[in-house]
């Protein structure tokens, strides 16, 4: 038996969540909600795991993890894919938005094309 | 023909160089020419201006894809376009060629027609290039449904009213792929035209690199 099947299901989960904020619909109170909760529980782990470190290592045990210093890192690299594909979505998405205001602005400063005749 | 029914949209960016001599030989067929500078750092635009296209000014660089947008928008708003043609600003391009695709949608009953190096010989391409080109294709046919001999050329005429149906959001080089993906989605009545295109030292020294369809092909999966 794999004694570290847990911890692969419980990182694989994060990834699956990860992957579901990406096809997720909307961008609305909801969603916005869920993130702000979201990043509240890695502050108030990471305030936990500060306080009592022992804790770490206690649940990194309890998921056949070695030490709490290896469970806080393979946290982190979920939540830096997270992180990166989030930062791309919204780099896209603002994108967007300059390129339709610039040539808007530049369509709105030329001169008219129906009124060239030649 | 007077073609004051016909637009040349013509994405510039950067080609002082060139640009001057390649609206005057537009011009004296095509008389409404516009230019889409797109944030030039040379004095591309004025260039342009004073070789008599209308010049329409990006005010940053976008990408030729919004560059292509923008200029559709433009001649779109004029009520007598019939139809447009794109046509490269850096020489490569021939106006006899961009004629007889115009011709062919005055006469033939097609909404688009697309210019295809590789249907002559007349255009010669480095055994590289034409590889990569051909795989580009191969890859444009399979993702579109549209089946083409060449996909990422720039010479294109268009009717007017089945350009209204075009939407490039693609603002880089994908652009291409993606008006191919548009072409076959709203179902336009294609086909290929043979052009040649001129490989000058000036358009080698600054064509695209193989590094580029690298770069088209993670914009195309990695929207």
């Amino acid at each position: 038996m794999d004694s570290q099947l847990l911890i692969k299901l419980v990182l694989l989960a994060g990834l699956a969540v990860v992957a579901l904020l990406i096809v997720w619909p909307g961008r609305g109170a909801r969603r916005m909600a869920l993130r702000r909760i979201s990043l509240l529980l890695v502050v108030v782990t990471a305030a936990v795991a500060v306080i009592f470190p022992q804790l770490a290592n206690d649940v990194a045990g309890l998921f056949g993890v070695g030490r709490g210093a290896d469970l806080l890192l393979y946290g982190l690299v979920v939540a830096f894919v997270g992180y990166v594909i989030a930062t791309r979505a919204h780099h896209s998405r603002v994108d967007l938005q300059v390129t339709e205001l610039a040539r808007a602005q530049a369509l709105g400063a030329a001169v008219d094309a129906g009124s060239i005749h030649r | 023909m007077s073609n004051l029914d016909t637009w040349l949209v013509v994405p510039l960016y950067n080609e002082a160089t060139v640009i001057q001599q390649v609206i005057a030989d537009a011009i004296q067929v095509f008389p409404k020419i516009v230019c889409v500078d797109d944030g030039s750092t040379d004095n591309s635009a004025s260039l342009a201006e004073s070789a008599g296209a209308y010049v329409v000014r990006h005010p940053i660089n976008l990408g030729q894809g919004a560059a292509l947008q923008t200029g559709f928008d433009y001649v779109l708003s004029d009520v007598a376009t019939e139809y447009v043609v794109t046509f490269d600003s850096d020489g490569q391009h021939q106006v006899a060629d961009a004629s007889a695709m115009v011709a062919r949608l005055r006469g033939e009953d097609v909404d688009v027609v697309l210019g295809s190096r590789f249907l002559d010989t007349r255009t010669n391409a480095s055994r590289l290039k034409r590889a990569v080109l051909k795989l580009a294709v191969i890859f444009t046919n399979l993702t579109t449904g549209v089946r083409l001999s060449d996909a990422h050329n720039g010479l294109r005429a268009f009717r007017a009213s089945a350009l209204t149906s075009v939407r490039l959001r693609q603002n880089r080089m994908a652009h291409a792929s993606e008006l191919i993906a548009q072409i076959g989605r709203t179902k336009m009545r294609y086909v290929e035209e043979p052009v040649h295109i001129v490989y000058t030292d000036y358009s080698r020294s600054k064509g695209q690199s193989i590094w580029n369809s690298v770069n088209i092909l993670v914009e195309l999966i990695l929207k």
